[in-house]
């Protein structure tokens, strides 16, 4: 039945003229010719294998290691290519369906074995790619050689893992891939599961290259040449992506869905209307009041997940005078009205991060409560032990392009401000200027911050939020002690005697110095009608592998 | 006949100091964006380095004069670059997305006109009646409902509540490919094809839409038809025709609304042209992937080759559409001669 070729999914050239029509119907899928008037009457298209999702983004590149790829066109790396290796899955206490951090799966590796200074892998004998040629250690050697030269952000998420240059991989032989390790790290192995470390079949992506472009970004860029779960079979930028079934699926199961049609509808309003009337079967992007009004809805599965290792913060900058001092810090902190905001911006989905009882933290667990709430006569009294009791003025920033969640916080925080003498002033920046402005250059003095790690470790965390210069320490944040932390906990192993005690001390002082203001941990909304099992992962996108029909 | 042919020629070469001037201010009006368009498409985790790294892909790191040159140079070779946010070339996402934004902005027009016009003569012939107040409610609700909120109620009630409409889902239902590429106008290019299945698709797909965009542009056309003939009616010439005892569909429409539709078509042309910028709401609402949104999308990431691109194509578009308006007052009022201007 099917009529289109999967190589080249963003023209049309290649299809006939018999597929031209009711592309849905007549292939890829074994749907009988007689379904299409079904299809406009029935409600949940998912009976039949297919199964249409809406996103409110759009996505740019089918090859994440391209430089501009966006964040929505990371499900690309996800559900088209493989990786050495995967992250398990666990059932969260709510009955919904996550990936397992703490657990490494095989996925184009069969095993592996680690030692001091290097990685073994042995990949699986009876690998293929979508073309049907094995997957060998050359093709693994070639796409971490590309990940790690081309720069840009693939190559940051591969030295987090401590994976920085060309010459530590090696193809021992068709079987046998070696990673020469720089330092031991806990950090490697799951930086190989993350979605930028894929393999992509080399022999494709060489017959593409030219002189000027060895790494074939311009044919990758529009045709995935990889071994995943799906296949592209439709690329229409701006409009939708297409996903078939790979029915030769060496990787792992076969998905139980045949087809994912994916939609960019930009207007949540229209999303919901689309989910609501059953003509979709999974919304992603769903704004909180959404989540919150649709949960429960019959027929409507609304699944929120809290985004691990990810807070939404206030940042006072210890590069502006009145905030160098930690007692200005800590006054702001008590001043801020945590639980109007958690309801006001986010609607009660997400966990809170305020209220901590604690001021040594009893577990590792992050991010946890914080050790602050809503207590003007304490701000007040600290302001005026800080020699600030007659208030000051500040701008308090916020990102246009997130004002749905940062507006309505800003104006709380601004109404408590003003009642222990702060006087803030709401300065709105634009979103093209945003992340100059507060992570570049990093000279917002009061500002709202998003950063979450993809990688799951509270030292993670400190180590692009806490140390400094790193990219998310908008707050110009320095302690030595911290600094000094961070760096021995980065590549130590959880298990490690030393760690625990460590992350403690860690959590203990950016609790007291509080650089960063807690707000709430956010949660990913995704609505389903119809559909069943989406697992949730860290990069947050689709990953239709696991997902199955009502 | 070679007279005007020749004055067209004329026409086009006047024009193209307009486009000179439209390649360098919005070459200029770019580089003002604020934002810096290598940390923004770096990604999120990027530091210093791959920063710069991509600065340099980009270009960016060289000065204003040399990258003009290199982008006048593109363009002569017909190249308006790649887009970033969209990771496809301008060109070919332009010519994508323009047909789709003329395509709904047209059927807008025809059916807002289709509705405007009449109203316009009939409000005009009785001045005060019944019939003028209802035009007047007519054109004021319609403007005064924002595009938005009309398209989230007409969505609601057709769409959601009803179920009468497609998924509002762009230009076509998921079920249907679109059709072979020959004007990017689904509407005729289904229709050349003989393809009936996806003109109706395409055409159902359409109607929420237009009709949104139609009830926003009422107004100026019925106001301007109505104002228009009330001068033409009384004007010394109807007079005349009725003292010659002319019959009063004659007199209505072969003398006074000949001479009433140069002002019509004028306003026309405005409302064409705002209306396509304007339509980036409709086109959010309804996932259609028109030029309006590209444009937004485009000047909040910086992206440099995108906007000039869309400034350019803009530009020539109404350096065409000026003409096209032009040579049609000549049509309608042959007074009017290109030698005029």
């Amino acid at each position: 039945m099917t009529k289109i070729k999967t190589d080249s999914p963003t023209g049309n050239p290649q299809m006939t003229q018999l597929s031209r029509r009711k592309f849905l119907t007549t292939s890829g899928v074994a749907i009988g010719a007689g379904m299409l008037p079904f299809l406009k009457a029935m409600p949940a298209q998912a009976a039949n294998g297919v199964v249409v999702a809406v996103m409110g983004q759009t996505i740019n590149s089918l090859d994440i290691h391209r430089s501009g790829t966006n964040r929505p066109s990371y499900q690309v790396a996800v559900n088209v290519y493989d990786r050495l290796v995967t992250f398990g899955t666990k059932t969260l206490p709510d009955g919904g369906i996550s990936y397992d951090y703490s657990v490494i799966e095989p996925e184009i590796a069969e095993s592996w074995e680690i030692t001091p200074t290097e990685m073994i892998f042995k990949l699986r004998p009876d690998g293929k790619f979508h073309d049907g040629t094995p997957i060998t250690a050359a093709d693994v050697k070639w796409s971490f050689d590309r990940a790690v030269t081309l720069g840009g952000f693939p190559g940051v998420q591969m030295k987090a893992g401590s994976l920085e240059s060309p010459d530590q991989f090696e193809a021992v032989d068709d079987l046998t891939f070696k990673i020469k390790l720089i330092r031991p790290s806990k950090l490697t192995l799951p930086d190989l599961a993350v979605p930028v470390a894929i393999v992509i079949n080399s022999k494709v992506a060489a017959a593409n290259a030219t002189a000027d472009d060895p790494w074939a970004t311009e044919y990758l860029h529009t045709t995935p040449a990889g071994s995943g779960a799906f296949k592209v079979a439709r690329w229409n930028p701006g409009e939708q992506l297409v996903y078939d079934v790979n029915a030769d699926y060496t990787s792992g199961p076969v998905p139980a869905v045949k087809r994912v049609i994916l939609r960019e509808v930009p207007s949540s309003a229209t999303r919901r209307a689309l989910l609501e009337r059953g003509d979709v079967q999974l919304s992603f992007d769903m704004p909180n009041k959404d989540a919150l009004e649709l949960a429960g809805m019959d027929g409507l599965e609304i699944q929120t997940t809290p985004v691990e290792n990810a807070i939404y913060c206030l940042c006072p900058n210890l590069a502006f005078e009145p905030f160098k001092d930690k007692r200005v810090r800590q006054a702001i902190a008590y001043s801020v009205p945590y639980a109007e905001i958690f309801q006001a911006s986010a609607y009660g989905r997400g966990e809170p991060m305020w209220g901590g009882t604690e001021a040594s933290p009893s577990t590792i667990a992050w991010p946890q409560k914080f050790p602050y709430d809503t207590d003007l006569d304490k701000a007040k009294a600290l302001l005026v032990e800080a020699g600030y009791g007659d208030g000051f003025e500040v701008p308090l920033s916020i990102d246009l392009s997130q004002s749905d969640w940062m507006e309505p916080a800003a104006l709380l925080i601004q109404e408590n401000l003003a009642k222990i003498g702060i006087t803030a002033t709401i300065d709105k920046i634009p979103g093209a200027n945003w992340r100059t402005a507060s992570l570049v250059e990093k000279r917002l003095p009061l500002a709202l911050e998003t950063f979450g790690g993809w990688l799951n470790y509270p030292c993670y965390y400190f180590f692009w939020a806490y140390q400094d210069g790193h990219l998310f320490n908008s707050s110009n944040y320095r302690n030595d002690e911290v600094e000094a932390l961070t760096d021995e906990n980065l590549h130590m192993e959880v298990d490690n005697p030393e760690y625990a005690p460590k992350i403690t001390r860690m959590i203990e002082i950016v609790w007291d110095e509080v650089p960063r203001i807690a707000l709430w941990q956010p949660a990913l909304n995704v609505g389903m009608n119809g559909v069943t099992d989406l697992e949730y992962w860290f990069h947050r996108q689709l990953d239709a592998r696991n997902l199955k029909e009502v | 006949m070679a007279g005007r042919g020749k004055t067209i020629a004329l026409r086009v070469a006047q024009s193209i100091p307009v486009v000179i001037g439209v390649i360098i201010v919005s070459f200029l009006l770019t580089r003002a964006l604020p934002g810096d368009p290598a940390v923004y498409f770096a990604g999120d985790a990027a530091d210093e380095a791959s920063i710069q790294q991509v600065r340099e892909a980009l270009g960016l790191d060289k000065s204003w004069p040399v990258q003009f040159a290199l982008y006048v140079g593109d363009l002569l070779r017909g190249d308006l670059g790649v887009s970033l946010t969209t990771g496809q070339p301008v060109l070919a996402e332009l010519s994508r997305r323009l047909p789709a934004s003329l395509e709904l902005t047209l059927t807008a027009l025809i059916l807002s006109c289709a509705v405007a016009v009449p109203l316009g003569v009939m409000a005009a012939t009785r001045p005060g009646s019944w019939r003028d107040h209802l035009c007047r409610v007519v054109v004021t609700a319609g403007v005064s409902l924002p595009t938005f909120f009309t398209s989230i109620l007409l969505i609601y009630i057709f769409y959601y509540f009803l179920g009468v409409s497609p998924s509002p889902l762009g230009r076509l239902d998921f079920m249907f490919l679109e059709p072979d590429r020959i004007t990017g106008f689904y509407l005729i290019d289904s229709a050349l094809v003989g393809d009936w299945e996806t003109f109706v698709a395409t055409a159902n797909q359409l109607i929420l839409p237009a009709v949104t965009l139609a009830l926003f542009t009422m107004a100026p056309i019925a106001r301007m038809t109505r104002a228009a003939m009330l001068q033409a009616l009384s004007s010394d010439y109807v007079r005349t025709a009725r003292a010659a005892g002319l019959t009063t569909r004659k007199v209505l429409y072969g003398y006074a609304f000949r001479n009433a539709l140069l002002p019509v078509v004028t306003t026309l042309g405005m409302v064409f042209s705002f209306t396509l910028g304007a339509n980036v709401l409709v086109e959010k609402v309804f996932a259609w992937p028109g030029i309006g949104s590209y444009a937004i999308e485009a000047l909040v990431a910086s992206d440099y080759a995108a906007v000039q691109g869309f400034v350019l194509a803009m530009a020539l578009l109404f350096v065409a559409l000026n003409l096209v308006i032009d040579i049609s007052y000549s049509l309608i009022d042959p007074r009017i001669g290109f030698d005029a201007k």
